[in-house]
């Protein structure tokens, strides 16, 4: 347990000291939110029906464009060999880095969406569905772009591929979790989207580690 | 049964006694099915002559699932058992299995053009056949983004196993998100509510739509080993 903790911690630190990591990726949040009135024009009703929508594919963006830096510096350094020796399993030093990640990225994510909605004309009442379902979606973010991250370590033009790879296993996320919101403004409860969201970052939280692991383990022989 | 395989020049061997059945026997089933539901098949009550189309798009859309569940399989056995051949297999068959989702959705579009009065709609089964064909391109463009092969070919089959256990939920996801689409008439439980004479045309232009893909498969195999022997003679010199 403490190998892990200590895992989180340090990338934890690294993130911190290498400054501007959590600035980058909540400004490049902020950023693809801001196009979206741009390009489909400004009038509040447009924009307050596919608020959620705008938010959510804002945040799976922003989890893209921020996932070379899961493994690559460790790869480059050497970092990711010793992990691969080390007694803690492969598979719970990913689940660390992803933890870690996840606190870098979705979190901040998470707390910035609801001031962020206000810009696209979301209704208050509707926030919170929206910022408990990044809470929950966004760990989901992080450990699939993990395995994306881990297959295309040493390929050639490695952040695009990865986009490629990982986005159409974005997409539950993405249905669910702007389906909460839309049940909502049909007068529903998100409860169902939500909990199925959950159920989907639990298995990815079991099943991406491992996969993310055999691919580190490919990349490193 | 697997292990027999295993040999290369064996396999080389029995796929060039193989092919030419193979090939001629898909060109007759698909000569065959395409007269027959051309011309021979009764017309749709309510869609008319427009129906034809189906006996291309089903037959290819089974396909395309058909494909991406071998490429699993396969790479189920490349990674477990480092089968020599399976790995082969599966990036094989990818470019194939990508060919048939793009028929199944362009024909389908050409389709939904009289019959929905659209090119294409957001339904749950053409997002989850689209999502499939990015799986696909995913897949080849993983496996080709490496300069070792062996690597690319490793990393392929891992990205195929995560897709696979992903389609389900993708499937089910976008089910409940949009449905729109004709629900299942053939595969389904109380047996096909399709009519015999379109049922059988389909079925004889299913099989040859699998006799193409196994010929295409053991062609672009071939190729594939071929390939291999050239890098390795032009290694050594």
């Amino acid at each position: 347990m403490s190998g892990f903790l200590g895992l989180v911690r340090r990338d934890l630190l690294l993130a911190w000291r290498q400054g501007g990591e959590i600035g980058l990726a909540v400004g490049f949040f902020v950023l693809a939110v801001v196009l979206f009135p741009f390009g489909v024009g400004p009038e509040p009703e447009l924009l307050r029906r596919v608020s959620g929508g705008i938010i959510w594919v804002a945040a799976l963006l922003a989890a893209v464009a921020s996932l070379d830096r899961i493994f690559a510096a460790d790869h480059a350094d050497g970092g990711l060999d010793l992990m691969a020796l080390s007694p803690l399993p492969l598979a719970a030093a990913v689940l660390a880095k992803c933890a870690a990640h996840w606190l870098t990225t979705g979190l901040p994510l998470t707390v910035v969406s609801p001031a962020l909605a206000l810009i696209v004309d979301m209704d208050p009442a509707d926030m919170p569905v929206l910022a408990l379902g990044l809470l929950i979606g966004t760990p989901a973010l992080s450990l699939i772009g993990a395995i994306g991250a881990a297959l295309t370590l040493g390929a050639r033009r490695p952040g695009v591929l990865s986009a490629l790879l990982v986005l159409p296993l974005y997409l539950p996320p993405l249905i669910f979790g702007t389906g909460a919101a839309a049940a909502r403004l049909g007068g529903g409860e998100g409860r169902a989207h939500l909990l199925l969201l959950g159920a989907f970052s639990l298995a990815a939280a079991v099943l991406a580690p491992l996969a993310a692991a055999a691919a580190l383990r490919d990349a490193l022989e | 049964m697997i292990a027999r395989f295993a040999n290369p020049a064996r396999f080389m061997r029995m796929s060039a006694a193989l092919l030419p059945w193979v090939s001629v026997l898909a060109a007759i089933a698909i000569a065959a099915g395409l007269a027959w539901a051309l011309v021979f098949a009764p017309p749709d009550y309510q869609q008319g002559e427009s129906v034809r189309i189906m006996f291309i798009h089903v037959p290819a859309a089974w396909m395309a699932s058909f494909v991406y569940l071998l490429m699993a399989a396969a790479s189920v056995v490349a990674l477990v058992w480092r089968h020599p051949l399976a790995e082969i297999a599966a990036q094989a068959a990818a470019p194939v299995g990508a060919a048939f989702t793009l028929v199944c959705l362009a024909t389908g579009s050409l389709w939904g053009r009289p019959m929905w009065g659209a090119w294409w709609v957001w339904d749950a089964r053409l997002t989850s056949v689209l999502v499939l064909f990015f799986l696909y391109l995913g897949y080849i463009a993983l496996v080709n983004a490496f300069d070792d092969p062996a690597r690319g070919a490793r990393a392929g089959s891992l990205l195929a196993l995560v897709g696979v256990v992903n389609l389900p939920i993708i499937k089910f996801s976008v089910d409940w998100w949009n449905t729109l689409h004709q629900p299942a008439s053939v595969i389904r439980m109380g047996g096909p509510t399709i009519d015999i004479s379109m049922l059988l045309p389909l079925l004889v232009m299913a099989a040859g739509f699998m006799l193409l893909f196994a010929a295409l498969l053991l062609v672009r195999m071939r190729t594939m080993l071929n390939e291999r022997r050239v890098r390795a003679l032009r290694l050594q010199g």
